[in-house]
């Protein structure tokens, strides 16, 4: 089970607390997370399934390296956290 | 690399009132001169109405004034001024040197190439008096540039710039990295603090030809909690220097307010400072070490005033209590955001200005114990400087 946790700023706009889901790719993990939780979804992604341009996805202290077809394996226990990046928003 | 001015005479488009401004606003749409008179301010005429003014800045060596306009579609340009605004002339601006080929350079956080070109000339700063004609000028993406000919030419410093660590900056605000503060010691005309937003803190002790990091003891709270700590990924919106102490550095970081007593070599997280501890600007006393304003908003993710009350913050005792200020300030329905440049102290400590997002500009002659307005009409504003 990785464990998932989504930035403070994403809870002020849609139901996502921390989950415990299961999956071998981030891919598969933020869907079944989704799926629990779908009013985040397009906070996160986009309507092609792509990460959005001012989001940050870390699993455990590493920057995703795929960003379109979130193919960056995830193994038992791995943490991903969803983060708002700190571009696109000075004002 | 260096450039150099190719134009010489903007004066064309810029009918200025030609006198001794004692501060200078730029904003969206200008630059504005502040006359103050006791304890009353007003604006004067502007120059480059209807540019984007980044930085403005009046070198107290020689009186030179520099202004740092962001054109967007024509790109970014440096003018200065030998008569107090009267008339511009153009200077160069800040150009990086071309990208080695198979130099693999990306941002760490949108993993895309970061392209070598200048984005914004962030913010201007005179150099060490020893060192007349020189500046220094921070610029996004990160890259930092001085002057040795009052802007005639730029040479960017390449040692900062090739920096490994360099390779884990991101864009706090922007999507690249940006050099917001350059913090001259006034003990020695080599050394300076850089603040970069998000890179942590840097300091030299020769120039710029080498580097330490000066951002232990930040804290990210946008990053994993493994990498919290990490000094070179930390976002200080802005760090300003106690002149009479030049040890003493306060820095209104992203996560809170840190202060260091030993020219950045460490910082302590100063957890309390009356409605809230985020905001961007923050001033340093220029002669008493123990006293620094901010201006507080809510938090990261909603940057207005706390309960739409507009307050500044002063610590009067290196940051162990704060005395909340909001006579004369907005005290309902008010939703303005001050930048990290838009706070500003004169030389005597007494004097404030800061303008806000939303266009208003406020004044105190008592180090903020009282504030008059002095205009809630002006374009939303990026920088505000004493002369």
């Amino acid at each position: 089970m990785a464990h998932v946790s989504l930035a403070k700023a994403l809870q002020r706009h849609a139901d996502c607390p921390p989950a415990d889901i299961e999956g071998a790719s981030l891919r598969s993990v933020l869907d079944g997370y989704f799926a629990r939780h779908p009013a985040a979804r397009t906070y996160v992604l986009d309507e092609t399934g792509a990460v959005r341009k001012h989001i940050a996805v870390f699993v455990n202290e590493t920057l995703i390296s795929d960003r379109s077809e979130l193919s960056d394996p995830i193994s038992e226990d791995d943490r991903v956290y969803v983060f708002q990046a700190l571009s696109g928003g000075s004002t | 690399m260096t450039t150099t001015a190719t134009t010489d005479d903007f004066a064309g488009d810029t009918s200025i009132a030609a006198r001794t401004a004692d501060a200078w606003v730029g904003t969206r749409k200008g630059l504005f001169p502040i006359a103050i008179d006791g304890s009353a301010a007003r604006v004067g005429e502007p120059s480059f109405l209807g540019s984007p003014v980044t930085n403005a800045v009046r070198d107290p060596r020689d009186g030179s004034l520099y202004a740092s306009i962001d054109h967007g579609h024509f790109g970014v340009h440096l003018h200065r001024s030998d008569d107090d605004g009267a008339t511009w002339i153009e200077v160069a601006a800040p150009e990086y040197p071309p990208k080695p080929e198979g130099v693999v350079d990306v941002n760490a956080m949108s993993q895309r190439e970061v392209v070598w070109a200048t984005q914004l000339a962030w913010v201007l700063e005179p150099g060490h008096p020893d060192r007349p004609g020189q500046l220094w000028c921070g610029t996004i993406p990160g890259g930092l540039f001085r002057s040795d000919d009052r802007g005639q030419s730029w040479e960017l410093v390449e040692s900062l710039w090739n920096m490994p660590n360099r390779s884990k900056w991101f864009g706090g605000g922007y999507d690249d990295a940006g050099i917001h503060s350059i913090c001259v010691d006034p003990r020695h005309p080599d050394h300076l603090v850089v603040g970069v937003s998000c890179g942590g803190a840097w300091s030299t002790t020769d120039g710029g030809s080498t580097w330490q990091i000066a951002a232990h003891g930040m804290r990210a709270g946008y990053l994993p909690p493994e990498l919290a700590g990490d000094p070179d990924t930390q976002d200080p919106h802005r760090i300003s220097r106690c002149d009479a102490e030049p040890d003493v550095l306060w820095c209104q970081h992203h996560c809170g307010i840190f202060r260091s007593t030993d020219n950045g070599g460490s910082w302590d997280e100063i957890e309390k400072a009356g409605p809230s501890t985020f905001g961007f600007g923050v001033a340093a006393h220029p002669h008493d070490p123990l006293t620094a304003w901010f201006v507080p908003a809510i938090s990261d993710e909603v940057r207005v005033p706390v309960d739409g009350r507009l307050v500044v913050t002063r610590t009067r005792d290196g940051g162990a209590s704060f005395d909340v200020l909001d006579n004369g300030l907005p005290q309902a329905d008010a939703y303005d955001l001050i930048y990290r440049h838009s706070l500003d102290v004169d030389r005597s400590g007494e004097r404030l200005l800061l303008g806000s997002t939303t266009g208003s500009l406020w004044y105190s002659a008592d180090a903020g114990d009282t504030f008059s307005t002095v205009s809630s009409n002006l374009p939303p504003v990026h920088s505000v400087r004493f002369a």
